[in-house]
């Protein structure tokens, strides 16, 4: 028994022995294995995984420069930078944003306007990117998160640079705003190749200058390489390029110029444009409403953004460059000098006005305004007094097709290549415009009928064209036949050299007008601010300088596309009322158009506006306080 | 009595139950682990490498209070202590704290994880339960030993705690396999395993199949799941031979490892200290585990022998399982790297292994049969 136990006893420990020899090999070889498995990380693939280290270590951020200011002729500041603290979030690491942000409105003001505003920045943008909830935090704000960040994960304040436009509404068409970058722009950007100049942008120019001059204004994105944890935190600076600020750029506007033609508009919609006949400089853009552009700047809230959109003042519409309208009495002018150099009329060629013109065989009268008419009328006279019987003679002895070759020599129905986008072409009639537009009606409603050119030769009819047309073609005319290209940039200086280039102003366009024949319509011009019968002699009396004029009705034909509002339908289906003018008279050095929607009679409503900028512009001579300014009254019923 | 005497016989007293060279690699480690703890800690309070000094400090006392018992003790504590954790684990499946989605937790006054205490309590039992069986083995004690150690191993599997369980199963596996399990069955089990692998595969949680499927291919989900691979391999290649120097590691100092002070603190190491100092931590290991293995060979009884071998062969299991994982050759589970990580649990229930190893390698000759 003791024999048996006692050899169990070495053969288990014999058993055990051989287990334990070949468990240790069993480790030694494991262990190979794992020094194997290093020898492999730390030697012949250690460059491989110290790049990637690198790679995780080092970040290189962005520095966004500082857009480039904007100033006008006098170096008056319209768009300039702030820097200003944001509280901002981002979004994907905040689980309960809601509740989130309820606890953070007891530490910092947020005002429902606030939230509206980040809900829809929220929708608009990708989850992974820091969104503002809250602009120019205060420094008690600051000193409130900062005690309470810990229970805000997620939740940081940042340094921005802020857009702000001291002037606010003044000028707000011909600045125009920056705001977010939105889907489209960023495909924009990309394909453009610009995605690497637009890191760390968030903001772009949306319209008017800072949306046509984004390439000058935004300047060349610098680069900071950090060190970062795996938080995405930077922990140090490595190395750094310093970003290139964006050109300034001076602007052709006169600020002071444009805040009186502003509030010459009083509450009226309408617009006027200023051009210097010399160059093509635009000394004013009015659009009015306008609208406040730094509402954009940190991302407009959405009913600020339906009160902008939805109003049917259309305060968003650039109406000088965007909205086409019949130019009423303004085109004779332009067609006396047609019939001039063609050879239809000569300056004395008079016609009897009974106050209406017939065609032999048509039942039809075209009214003059007057009643009873002008008496004899010749050419000079025409403008003077503005007779409708003369130019619907004219018009119905005139090819349309000529006509319309004329006043497109003149700049009508195309653009005028101002410097800023948005412009529109109107509409210059003609047979093939009418073919064309008419294209699936029946034959007959695409043929061009002689009514059709007697209508348009009093400026109604199928023509509109632009306020910004109808000054560069009232410029032209004052500056004898030359004509410059309209713009708004006058220089740019540049942020890295302090060079300051100026805007090279184009060859002009010599129109191919008989200088004698310029001279007849100018003096004519000048005739209506000047003679008793004039159309702007009343609002032109003691000017203390000699202007050319001319003033214009343009009929509203009905409502299309507006909503039906009984308060305002009768004052929206007014005359729209026109003024083009250019002073001095001798030496032109301002020419403009006026257009006051709804305003009634040229004369009226238009004619005074342009005096209160010519006065200020020529004599500096503020508008009177004392003179009741333009008052939009109560339609009369029947009126 | 003079004072010399009396410090011999205290000195004497302390160090009559430790064994020299452990001793002498433990010290070692335990220095190297407060190092890199405060490199993994951030470099910049001494909080965490105090911390893991007062884990060494409770684990070295309760060492040396489990090296002095002798291993006729520890076989009469073998039942009570299996029973006693068995029950504790029912505890916890029926009434467990859950936590991060796993029931591993007893609130008992204090909160205690009772599959720690299984992880000596296995090896304990299976070689008290071989040491009766001396005078010869048949199959069906196997069986029985096997369902000894399959009820703790499957209980854990079910909290769930992947690492855990692996970690016990090899406990009791060992003893098993040093018992003298035939090869043929051995064999045997490992062919019927893999084919019973996708049957297992069906079995498993999501998460565990998520790490599989990103042990294969991490780059797959790089920022989620497959993250601690990458980051750990890339913080271990970047450190080159030498390493980038302590306190230096981009990876570890910038927080791109994840759990950087436990489970993958060898990635700190290694960037930190480079091959040269992974060598080193393999050179440790091996001393213990060789010496595990001599204080086994040599140990007296079946008991012993078999609990000695047992505890040296888990200890080389965790070391395995962490590197491998750390380097990427193994899926991760959740076990940390022995004697190095941050964390009181691990290291108690390690030096009360190395109590275990210590008293067998002390008292053989009192207790010799």
């Amino acid at each position: 028994m003791i024999g048996t136990a006692i050899k169990n006893r070495e053969a288990e420990l014999t058993v055990f022995r051989t287990r334990a020899l070949f468990a240790g090999f069993c480790v030694l070889l494991t262990f190979a294995v794992l020094a194997g498995r290093m020898v492999y990380l730390q030697v012949i693939k250690r460059d491989y995984y110290h790049a990637l280290a690198e790679a995780n270590r080092i970040s290189v951020l962005p520095v966004v420069p500082n857009r480039g200011l904007i100033l006008d002729r006098n170096g008056e500041v319209l768009a300039a930078n702030y820097s200003a603290y944001t509280l901002e979030v981002m979004p994907s690491r905040v689980g309960n944003l809601d509740k989130a942000l309820d606890e953070l409105a007891t530490v910092i003001d947020i005002q429902p306007r606030d939230r509206r505003r980040f809900k829809k920045l929220l929708e608009e943008s990708k989850n992974f990117e820091s969104l503002p909830i809250r602009t120019r935090l205060t420094d008690e704000e600051i000193a409130r998160f900062a005690v309470n960040r810990f229970r805000f994960p997620g939740f940081d304040i940042q340094a921005r640079l802020f857009r702000n436009y001291p002037h606010g509404e003044i000028a707000s068409h011909a600045i125009g705003y920056i705001g977010r970058i939105n889907d489209t722009e960023v495909k924009k950007i990309d394909s453009s190749g610009l995605a690497a100049n637009y890191k760390g942008t968030d903001h772009m120019g949306k319209l008017g200058i800072e949306g046509s001059y984004e390439m000058e204004l935004h300047g060349a994105t610098g680069s900071r390489q950090v060190e970062i944890d795996a938080g995405g935190r930077p922990i140090r600076s490595l190395a750094s390029s310093a970003p290139q600020s964006g050109n300034n750029l001076t602007l052709t506007l006169d600020i002071k110029l444009q805040k009186i033609a502003e509030q010459a508009f009083a509450e009226f919609r309408g617009g006027l444009v200023a051009i210097d006949p010399r160059n093509g400089e635009v000394l004013a853009l009015v659009s009015k409403p306008g609208f406040d552009p730094n509402l954009f700047v940190d991302g407009i809230d959405p009913v600020n953004w339906d009160l902008l959109n939805n109003s049917p003042d259309k305060p968003l519409l650039n109406r000088i460059l965007r909205g086409a309208y019949p130019p009423g009495s303004t085109i004779k002018p332009f067609l006396a000098l047609a019939a001039l150099e063609s050879g239809k009329r000569t300056p004395a060629q008079s016609i009897s006005d009974p106050g209406y013109f017939a065609l032999p065989g048509v039942a039809h009268r075209w009214r003059d305004d007057r009643e009873g008419g002008h008496g004899v009328v010749d050419m000079y006279k025409s403008i003077v007094a503005s007779c409708d019987t003369y130019y619907y003679q004219l018009a119905s002895e005139t090819d349309i097709d000529k006509t319309a070759a004329f006043l497109g020599l003149l700049g009508f129905g195309e653009k005028t290549s101002i410097d800023i986008d948005g412009e529109v072409e109107g509409v210059l009639p003609s047979r093939s415009w009418k073919e064309k537009r008419f294209a699936r009606a029946p034959a007959d409603g695409r043929k061009w009928y002689l009514g059709d050119s007697i209508s348009a030769g009093i400026g109604q009819g199928y023509n509109a064209f632009t306020p910004m047309q109808m000054a560069h073609a009232i410029a032209a005319i004052a500056n004898d036949g030359v004509a410059y290209r309209p713009h708004l940039v006058r220089s740019v200086t540049d942020s890295a050299t302090g060079n300051i280039r100026t805007v090279a102003t184009e060859a002009p366009r010599l129109l191919p007008l008989k200088p004698e024949n310029v001279a007849i319509i100018k003096s004519a011009l000048v005739g209506v601010t000047r003679d008793a019968g004039g159309t702007g002699a009343r609002v032109f009396a003691n000017a203390g300088y000699v202007s050319g004029g001319k003033t214009g009705t343009a009929q509203v034909y009905g409502l299309k596309g507006e909503k039906y509002r009984e308060s305002k339908v009768q004052e929206r289906l007014r005359d729209h009322a026109w003024y083009i003018a250019f002073a001095p008279a001798e030496k032109p050095v301002i020419a403009l158009a006026v257009l006051v929607e709804n305003g009634g009679f040229g004369a009226a409503a238009a004619a005074p506006i342009a005096r209160e900028v010519l006065d200020f512009f020529l004599l500096s001579k503020l508008p009177d306080p004392k003179k009741p300014k333009l008052i939009k009254d109560e339609p009369k019923d029947g009126d | 009595m003079n004072l010399k005497t009396a410090i011999n016989r205290l000195f004497d007293a302390l160090t009559r139950r430790l064994d020299g060279p452990l001793m002498v690699t433990l010290i070692v480690l335990a220095a190297l682990s407060m190092t890199v703890v405060f490199s993994a800690s951030g470099g910049q309070t001494f909080d965490r490498s105090l911390g893991q000094l007062r884990n060494f400090a409770v684990a070295l006392v309760a060492m040396w209070i489990v090296a002095n018992i002798p291993p006729q003790t520890l076989m009469r504590l073998a039942i009570p202590i299996y029973i006693g954790g068995l029950i504790l684990l029912v505890g916890v499946a029926l009434f467990g704290e859950i936590r991060n989605g796993a029931r591993r937790w007893l609130h008992l006054g204090v909160i205690i994880q009772p599959s720690e205490i299984m992880k000596l309590g296995v090896p304990l039992l299976l070689a008290w339960y071989f040491h009766r069986k001396e005078e010869g083995l048949a199959l069906q004690d196997y069986a029985v030993a096997c369902l000894m150690l399959m009820i703790p191993t499957g209980l854990i599997m079910r909290q769930p705690d992947l690492g855990t369980s692996i970690m016990i199963f090899s406990s009791g596996f060992f003893v098993i396999f040093l018992a003298g399990l035939s090869w043929k069955l051995i064999v045997g089990a490992a062919v019927a395993a893999a084919a019973g692998l996708p049957f297992a595969w069906n079995m498993m949680h999501d998460y565990q199949r998520q790490r599989i499927y990103t042990l294969l291919d991490p780059t797959q989900d790089p920022l989620g799941a497959g993250y601690h691979i990458i980051q750990s391999t890339i913080a271990i290649g970047s450190g080159g031979v030498l390493g980038k120097g302590w306190l230096n590691g981009s990876q570890a100092q910038l927080d791109f490892i994840p759990e950087r002070s436990t489970d993958f603190i060898l990635a700190v190491f290694g960037e930190e200290f480079g091959l040269l100092g992974n060598l080193l931590l393999l050179t440790l290991y091996l001393i213990i585990i060789g010496r595990g293995l001599m204080i086994a060979v040599n140990a007296p009884t079946t008991f012993s022998r078999l609990l000695a071998g047992a505890i040296t062969l888990t200890f080389f299991m965790y070391a395995f399982v962490n590197i491998g994982m750390v380097t990427g050759v193994l899926p991760v589970v959740g076990v940390p790297l022995p004697l190095i990580s941050y964390g009181g649990t691990a290291i108690l229930t390690m030096l009360v292994g190395f109590g275990i190893l210590m008293s067998i390698s002390t008292h053989k000759r009192l207790v010799s049969t």
